[in-house]
């Protein structure tokens, strides 16, 4: 199937969302607003919760069902006070030794006049400097789409998951088109040279494990989707929280560490 | 407002001449995207082989009045330096020693046509890709400086930038040297897709460990410095310095303007707007960039390099 069939899918305004997974995975979910710096950003949710008695912390970029939740969550688009607002959690993530999910599901990092004043660049670097060295168990799923730097302010995790009909991608097929061919119209070329399927990803390394959807996509069986989820989220999270802190330290910084292809 | 004024307050009855005026002053409250067309007409003016024209005074200039700082004579307008022209006006006489010199691109995606672009630039830049990477002394004290090259795609970030900006990280971090880095990029390479947002993660990783060891990061943002390249290193300096008049910013002008359709001011995403906004430490003027360097490095204790 083309690679933009997945990115249909994954856009489906019907498409389940962080909330939805954070609330049939996890018990006792208490959520924490604010950045305490700016304001609370509502296109990022987060909070604490218990995945079988543990207690973790979750975040989530939240997308509406509707236009009106959709003007509120931005069409889960962070501003940066979003990503200080996950920040702020996993800082506090760390010092209660809570291991980090977070469910991501975002077009892009908000592209506007006051995201820029108030240093959408620098929030989005803070984040991928402080994840990598976080002193806790971190494991992030593309629940949607995974939009550029704005996915990956949440995704410099020890493990990196995906839907299956989730995407992944440097920026949209339509920004791709446009910038490499001045023509927004051929995203549907792009998106089948950029390798941006959960398959594409899986095979090149980027990820480590996809979460099959029922055909035509998981709003149509959530609980098949969402059950299978949570019993890989529990296996994982037994693995890591094994693992002592320098070990797991050294696999993250090495997970990332790898990607690159070059010659010399 | 005087345009939908025009448009929204149309009575009832109206009179065809006063419907001619209406007409005529919507037309004239639409901004005319005249300037530049005029541009591209202007393009037939001959210029000499030796000589350019300033892009913000427009006066003709000869190549070598710009001097090694590449400062407009007539303006004070800075042009944009290659990495090699950057290092000569950075590091020590002779001091610079180059790494990673054969370092390349492959093409991750199997892109059409990305090697062949990336061949044609090597040949026509002398560099191999957009960072040069290396270790030298500024005012004595030594360091390691890396900077990139808006020449060579537009100066941005495939696996060559990150891998060589990584090492660059991890060698300090092992020598306990601080690092320099000039920013200088539109942003992620689109050629390399996933595999060059990875490399945001990868440079990031090392300057936190660098951090974690205690040493120095300075960054030096010149024009442009957008994108990817702003999400990751070059916000993560200890210290952020930026040269004046230069374009910073994450998202595209064009982007934002089209998302909130509302125009932005010319000063938005100056590095005098990052200042104003608290996202810079200072903006230093290109010919007292060595001096603010070395006394920074100074500050830090830096080792002062002796010669044998």
């Amino acid at each position: 199937m083309p690679a933009y069939d997945n990115v249909r899918i994954a856009r489906k305004i019907t498409r389940p969302t962080a909330l939805d997974y954070i609330e049939h995975i996890f018990e006792d979910f208490v959520e924490l607003h604010g950045d305490r710096n700016f304001r609370d950003d509502k296109a990022v949710v987060g909070g604490i919760a218990s995945l079988n008695g543990i207690p973790v912390t979750v975040l989530g970029v939240q997308k509406g069902k509707t236009m009106e939740e959709n003007i509120e969550r931005n069409f889960g688009q962070p501003h940066p006070e979003g990503y200080r607002k996950a920040l702020r959690l996993m800082y506090q993530a760390e010092k209660f030794h809570r291991p980090i999910i977070n469910f991501i599901n975002t077009s892009g990092a908000y592209p506007g006049l006051g995201a820029e004043e108030r240093g959408q660049g620098e929030a989005i670097a803070r984040n991928l400097m402080v994840m990598a060295n976080l002193k806790t168990p971190t494991i992030s799923v593309i629940i949607g789409e995974g939009g550029s730097g704005g996915a990956l302010a949440l995704a410099v995790t020890d493990r990196v998951w995906m839907l299956e009909n989730s995407v992944y991608a440097v920026l949209s097929p339509e920004g791709f088109a446009s910038i490499l061919w001045k023509d927004a119209k051929r995203a549907e070329e792009a998106a089948d040279l950029m390798k941006i399927t959960a398959a594409d990803l899986l095979e090149m390394g980027i990820i480590e494990k996809v979460i099959k959807e029922v055909d035509g996509g998981c709003q149509n069986d959530f609980g098949f989707t969402a059950n299978l989820m949570k019993a890989k989220l529990e296996t994982e999270l037994e693995i890591l929280m094994s693992k002592d802190i320098d070990t797991l330290l050294k696999e993250r910084y090495d997970r990332f560490r790898g990607f690159g292809v070059f010659k010399e | 407002m005087k345009l939908l004024d025009n448009i929204k307050n149309i009575p009832d009855k109206i009179s065809v001449d006063t419907l001619k005026e209406r007409a005529v002053a919507i037309k004239n409250a639409i901004p005319k995207p005249t300037a530049r067309k005029e541009k591209k007409e202007e393009k037939k003016e001959e210029i000499p082989s030796d000589s350019l024209k300033c892009p913000s005074c427009e006066k003709i200039i000869e190549k070598k009045a710009l001097g090694k700082l590449k400062i407009c004579p007539e303006c004070g307008k800075l042009f944009r330096m290659n990495a090699k022209d950057r290092i000569k006006i950075i590091a020590d006489k002779d001091s610079f020693k180059e790494m990673d010199i054969n370092m390349e691109a492959d093409n991750p995606l199997n892109f059409p046509d990305y090697s062949a672009k990336i061949k044609g630039l090597q040949e026509k830049t002398g560099l191999k890709d957009a960072v040069k990477t290396g270790i030298c002394t500024i005012g004595g004290y030594k360091c390691l400086i890396g900077v990139m090259d808006s020449g060579f795609m537009m100066g941005s970030m495939g696996s060559v930038v990150g891998e060589k900006l990584t090492r660059l990280f991890e060698y300090g971090t092992e020598h306990k040297l601080p690092v320099v880095i000039f920013t200088c990029s539109g942003g992620a390479r689109m050629q390399e897709g996933i595999v060059s947002l990875m490399q945001m993660a990868k440079v990031s990783a090392a300057v936190a460990k660098h951090s974690e060891a205690g040493q120095l990061y300075v960054t030096v943002l010149t024009d442009p410095t957008t994108g990817g390249v702003t999400a990751s290193f070059a916000m993560l300096g200890d210290i952020i310095l930026a040269e004046p008049k230069t374009l910073i910013g994450f998202a595209g002008r064009r982007v934002i303007e089209q998302t909130i359709k509302q125009k932005l001011p010319d000063e938005f995403q100056t590095s005098e707007f990052l200042l104003e906004h608290g996202f810079v430490d200072a903006i230093v003027e290109r010919e007292k960039l060595q001096d603010t360097l070395a006394t920074i490095l100074k500050l830090h204790n830096c080792k002062k390099e002796v010669e044998e």
